[in-house]
Parts: structure tokens; C-alpha cells; sequence
């Protein structure tokens, strides 16, 4: 029994054992209940099936969110009312400015790029012999983490002073063509800029795996009759695949800016958000954590809730439109 | 429709754009224009794959190498050897990731398992059972994939901290996190396969007898299977793949802290070590890529039926 607590490995046995017999042991009384006349039988079920998934999600989801907003108007211990403050400190703050503005720069920047790289990459492999393969090269940075992602483009971002061999590739490159090396992860604000390029780097794949199956669902008829009208590559792409697959592509974006608002990976591993690298997510880490002020940290939370909603809405209702289509 | 097209001869629909129509001037612009398409691929294809294997080249290099030159001098002048590997694999316990290794491990496969089964059940509960209110639930469920991590990350945290409980079983929160923030999006995807079992199919077995038990464990569940699989790696790569949870719920504790956490602090403080991490980045990515490249058909599957997490 000693294994079963006081090892890891122990541990996970348990948890599996003990999830598999409660379930177990629901099914049973399901299967007991069912013995049941009259209106309790299905009462009895849909506690039996659907009870433990909804009671956690009240306890540990509505009941937390619903925490979070009470906190952010309260002080740093939630001890007393604060009002707006925690909010205004947001938008007064310098770092708290700077972390709105590259947030901004992040969720404009990273779904068009990501986008518009999976999209050309997808009609330009459209039907070519190594099709599979290639879009499993775009694709494999999905899998990693961004973490993993973080120190890989740390690697090709090295800096050293110019008198040294450069071991960054992107460094390497520039020496080689004459120029000076450049401190990409330092100089702001252009260091922004290529930790967004990281996040394109993962997120492109995304992008280019739905929009290739929304590419191959557009009628063939379709485009072979542009092409016997003498329409070039460019046209069929401009006028027949990009309006085909228009409600693929806000999907896409609007799917790409909601992972970006949430994100704060990147910008930990690369420059632990130092030379003006702040993102909203990571600083709402840092205040609740770091700092340890939960109101502020709870207000930064609000507002990245706040500027998801208006997004999911839109991609929600995109979504239902494409099915109507579909159906 | 379909008669049109069994009269029409097979081969207008496969003919290639008529040639005479074509001036060489176009030919010309069509040769370039996929000369420059396939150009444009392959530079692409470059750069999201070159980043990757300098790192795993870097990683199989030796420490003074790694310092001294860039990753590409290996293929001029080759020397490779597994000392970084065994440096993170083993060593001391500062740049030891074995453990963590085993903590991702620990916490990865019941984070899958748990939101799994329980949202299996509640699709059930959802596109199944027939109650009053059943749909309006099912919207405030779909409603929650919006609330971000970050809301509710301090209080469930608070749910925890101090109790008995997490002393016994310090991997539990991580579990429960990971299991409360997965199901949301679980049960949302998972009722959207199961309300695409023909209802005639439950019918006809409730006629013969059969309790929901039965009809959910030999009707349902294996009609489900390929969406099972396809959440399943999801969740996997995702729990896998977290730091979020990881970094807030391990409270910077060695046992039961991630990979990912680890790594991302071997990053901040050992951040010229580039045989630490690169061979650590490698490590960390081992178990994603095999999932990856083994089960690449669900992954892709998954991704069009919209399991995208944020």
C-alpha cells in the first residue's frame, strides 16, 4: 500500500484506479437506478452521467471566475473596496501601458501573419507530389511546446558582440552579408516584433491545416471553368479560393487572436518580459504571483476576459453560419 | 445533378485548360508563376524546420563547440556526443530533468483521463438523456470555453492550498485544474459527435431491453472512439505542453513541478548553458513528436472538429 502513497509512480496508479472505480461505481448505481419507476428514474440518471462534470465546473470554474471579478475591485489582499483603482492602475501604470500597447501589436500582428503564411503555403502545396509531407513540416512546431518554441528561437536569436564568432544563425547570416550583429531580443521595440515571429512560427501551421481542407472543399467545377476563361494562378487565388473560403479564414484569425490575448509563455522563456516585452497575460502573472497584489492581478485577468468575449462571440456565430452553409 | 454528371463524358472534367488558347507569353507567366510558387514553399518549409534541427543538431555537439561556433559548423567539421543528454538525464540534481520527466508523466496521463471519462459521460447526459432545462445547461457549459485560464486561477488555487489533502497528494490539484479546464471544450465536442449517432440506433436497442448503461457502454461509446482518440492526443500535447497551470499549481516545487516549468527556469537562469537547454528543449519535446508523427491522421481530425484550446 506504501508504493501506492509515497512514490510517484504510485500515485498515478492510484488516481487511474480511483477514477475507474468511481466511474465504476456511477455506472453501477445507474445501472441499479434504472430498476427505478416514475419520474426519479431520470433524475437520478442525469445526476449519474452529467453531476460530477457540472459540479466541478461550478466549483472550480463559475465559482472562481466569479471570485476573480469580486477581487479585482478590492485591495491587494481583498481586504478592503477599492472600486475602479485596481482598473485605472492598468491603463496609468507605465508597464501596465507598455503591456497594452505590445498586447495590441501581439493580437493584430499574429493572426494576420500566421494567416496569411498558412494560407499561401497551403494553395502553393495544393495537390503537389510531396503534399503530406509538406505540411507536416509547417505543422510540427504545433506540437511543440512554447516553452521548447521560446528556446529554439532563443537559439536562432543569439547576440554577441561583433568582435566574437557568431553562434545565431539569424547573427551569423547578417555578418556574413556585412553587416553588424543585432541585439534582437534586447532593442525594443523591434524585440517585440520577433518574439511575435515566434508565436506566428506555431500558430501558421494552425492556419494552414484548415484552410488547406477549406481550400480542397471548393468546387472543382468552379475553378476549372475560370481557368478555361483564362484565368492566371494569381486571379483563381484573388477571385475564387480567397471568397470560397472566407468564413474558414475569420475562423482561422479569430481563433489565432484569442490563443494570442491568453499568451505569456513566449514572452517568460525569452526575455523574462524585461526590455519592454510585457504582454498582458505575463503581467497578470507577475502581479498576482510575483508581486503577490491580487487586485491588480485580478483586474489584468477581467480585462483579458473582457476583450476574449467580443471575439468568441463573433467566431461562435461564424462557426453556426458555416455549419448552416455546410448543412 | 447526378444524372448530368454520369451522361457528361469523363474526360471534359479532367482535360487540361485548352493549349490553343494560350499565347506563349502566358505559358511563360504560368511557368515563372510556379517556379516562384514552389520557391516561395520551399522557403517557407526552410524556416519552419531549420530553427528545430539547429537546436537538435546543437544538442548533440559538445559544450566547447557549442560555444565557439554556430550549429551548421558540424556538418563541415563533425563531432558529436550524447554528454549533453546525460547532463540533463542524469548529473547533478540542479540540471536533472529525469524527474520532471516523471512529474509531466504523472500529471499528463490522469489529465487526459479524467476530463475524458467525465465529459463522455455528461455528452451523454447532454445528447442522450431527454430533462427539462437540459439545453439551456448545455449553452451556459459551452459559454464557459470563454472564461481565459487567467480568471480563474487564484481562487481555485486558494480551493487547495493549506488542506491535508494536497500534502497526501500534491499531484491532486494539478489533476483537477487540468481536468476543470479541459472540460468545458471536452464536453462541447464530444456532445457534438454523439448527437451524430442515429437516435433509430439507441431506439432500437432500448426497444430490445437495453438500460442506458448498456446503451452508453455498447451503443455509444464505440461509435465514439475516433473522436475519443482525437480529444485524447489534444488534451494530451496540451497538458503536456502547459506551463500556466504548471508554473501556479506546483507552487515552484520540485516534485511535482513539469517539464515545461523546469525548463522555463533553466532558461532564466542558465540562459548561456546552450547544452543544457538545447539537449533539455530536445527532451522535452520527445513525447509530442512521437505523438505527433504516430497519430498525425486524429491530430489533424481533432483540429477541423475545432479542439483548439487557448
Amino acid at each position: 500500500m506504501s508504493f501506492l502513497l509515497y512514490s510517484k509512480n504510485g500515485q498515478l496508479v492510484l488516481a487511474i484506479v480511483a477514477f475507474a472505480a468511481v466511474v465504476a461505481l456511477l455506472l453501477l448505481t445507474a445501472r441499479l437506478a434504472e430498476r427505478l419507476r416514475g419520474r426519479g428514474r431520470s433524475g437520478v440518471m442525469v445526476l449519474l452521467f452529467g453531476g460530477p462534470a457540472l459540479l466541478l465546473l461550478a466549483v472550480g470554474l463559475v465559482y472562481p471566475a466569479l471570485r476573480t471579478l469580486w477581487m479585482s475591485f478590492m485591495d491587494a489582499r481583498s481586504e478592503t473596496f477599492v472600486g475602479w483603482a485596481n482598473y485605472a492602475h492598468v491603463f496609468v501604470d507605465p508597464g501596465g501601458v507598455v503591456a497594452l500597447r505590445n498586447t495590441l501589436a501581439w493580437v493584430v500582428l499574429t493572426p494576420l501573419c500566421a494567416t496569411a503564411i498558412g494560407l499561401v503555403y497551403a494553395v502553393l502545396i495544393d495537390r503537389s507530389r510531396f503534399e503530406s509531407a509538406a505540411k507536416s513540416l509547417l505543422f510540427l512546431p504545433m506540437a511543440i511546446s512554447f516553452v521548447g518554441a521560446g528556446i529554439i528561437w532563443r537559439f536562432v536569436y543569439e547576440y554577441r558582440g561583433a568582435a566574437q564568432e557568431q553562434t545565431g544563425l539569424l547573427n551569423a547570416v547578417i555578418v556574413w552579408l556585412g553587416g553588424d550583429p543585432v541585439r534582437f531580443l534586447q532593442d525594443s521595440p523591434l524585440n517585440t516584433l520577433f518574439l511575435i515571429a515566434v508565436l506566428v512560427w506555431t500558430e501558421a501551421g494552425f492556419a494552414m491545416v484548415i484552410l488547406s481542407a477549406a481550400i480542397k472543399a471548393v468546387p472543382q467545377d468552379v475553378v476549372e471553368a475560370a481557368r478555361l476563361d483564362g484565368a492566371n494562378a494569381w486571379q483563381l487565388f484573388v477571385r475564387i479560393t480567397v471568397p470560397s473560403i472566407r468564413p474558414s479564414l475569420v475562423v482561422v484569425l479569430t481563433t489565432i487572436s484569442i490563443a494570442t490575448l491568453k499568451i505569456f509563455d513566449i514572452t517568460r522563456t525569452m526575455t523574462g518580459a524585461q526590455f519592454d516585452t510585457q504582454v498582458l497575460a505575463n503581467e497578470m502573472y507577475d502581479w498576482s504571483f510575483v508581486f503577490g497584489d491580487n487586485g491588480i492581478g485580478s483586474a489584468m485577468a477581467v480585462l483579458i476576459f473582457l476583450l476574449v468575449i467580443p471575439l468568441v462571440v463573433y467566431n461562435v456565430r461564424q462557426m453556426a453560419r458555416n455549419r448552416a452553409v455546410r448543412a | 445533378m447526378s444524372a448530368t454528371i454520369t451522361t457528361r463524358p469523363p474526360e471534359v472534367a479532367t482535360r487540361p485548360p485548352a493549349p490553343a488558347r494560350r499565347t506563349s507569353a502566358a505559358r511563360f507567366r504560368a511557368m515563372v508563376t510556379s517556379r516562384v510558387g514552389s520557391a516561395i514553399a520551399i522557403v517557407i518549409a526552410v524556416l519552419w524546420t531549420v530553427p528545430t534541427v539547429g537546436l537538435f543538431v546543437s544538442s548533440l555537439r559538445p559544450e566547447a563547440d557549442i560555444r565557439s561556433s554556430g550549429w551548421w559548423h558540424a556538418f563541415t567539421d563533425p563531432s558529436f556526443t550524447l554528454e549533453n543528454y546525460a547532463r540533463v538525464l542524469g548529473g547533478s540534481t540542479s540540471t536533472n530533468l529525469a524527474v520532471y520527466f516523471q512529474n509531466s508523466l504523472v500529471i499528463a496521463i490522469p489529465a487526459t483521463l479524467l476530463p475524458l471519462g467525465l465529459a463522455i459521460m455528461a455528452s451523454y447526459a447532454f445528447s442522450v438523456l431527454r430533462w427539462p432545462g437540459r439545453d439551456w445547461v448545455f449553452v451556459g457549459v459551452f459559454a464557459l470555453q470563454v472564461v481565459p485560464l487567467q480568471m480563474a486561477l487564484v481562487p481555485l488555487l486558494r480551493i487547495f492550498s493549506g488542506t491535508q489533502v494536497a500534502d497526501v497528494l500534491p499531484f491532486l490539484s494539478l489533476w483537477v485544474a487540468h481536468t476543470i479546464f479541459a472540460l468545458p471544450l471536452a464536453i462541447f465536442l464530444l456532445h457534438n459527435f454523439m448527437a451524430e449517432v442515429p437516435r433509430e440506433l439507441i431506439e432500437a436497442a432500448q426497444i430490445d431491453g437495453a438500460g442506458h448503461v448498456t446503451v452508453f457502454l455498447r451503443v455509444v461509446l464505440p461509435l465514439m472512439l475516433p473522436a475519443i482518440a482525437s480529444f485524447a492526443i489534444f488534451q494530451f500535447l496540451w497538458v503536456w505542453n502547459d506551463l500556466l497551470v504548471g508554473l501556479t499549481f506546483s507552487g515552484g516545487s520540485r516534485t511535482v513541478q513539469p517539464l515545461t516549468a523546469a525548463l522555463a527556469a533553466m532558461a532564466g537562469d542558465r540562459g548561456q548553458e546552450w547544452h543544457l537547454l538545447t539537449a533539455g528543449a530536445f527532451v522535452s519535446m520527445l513525447l509530442p513528436l512521437v505523438v505527433f508523427f504516430a497519430l498525425q491522421r486524429y491530430f489533424v481530425r481533432g483540429l477541423l472538429a475545432g479542439s483548439v484550446k487557448g
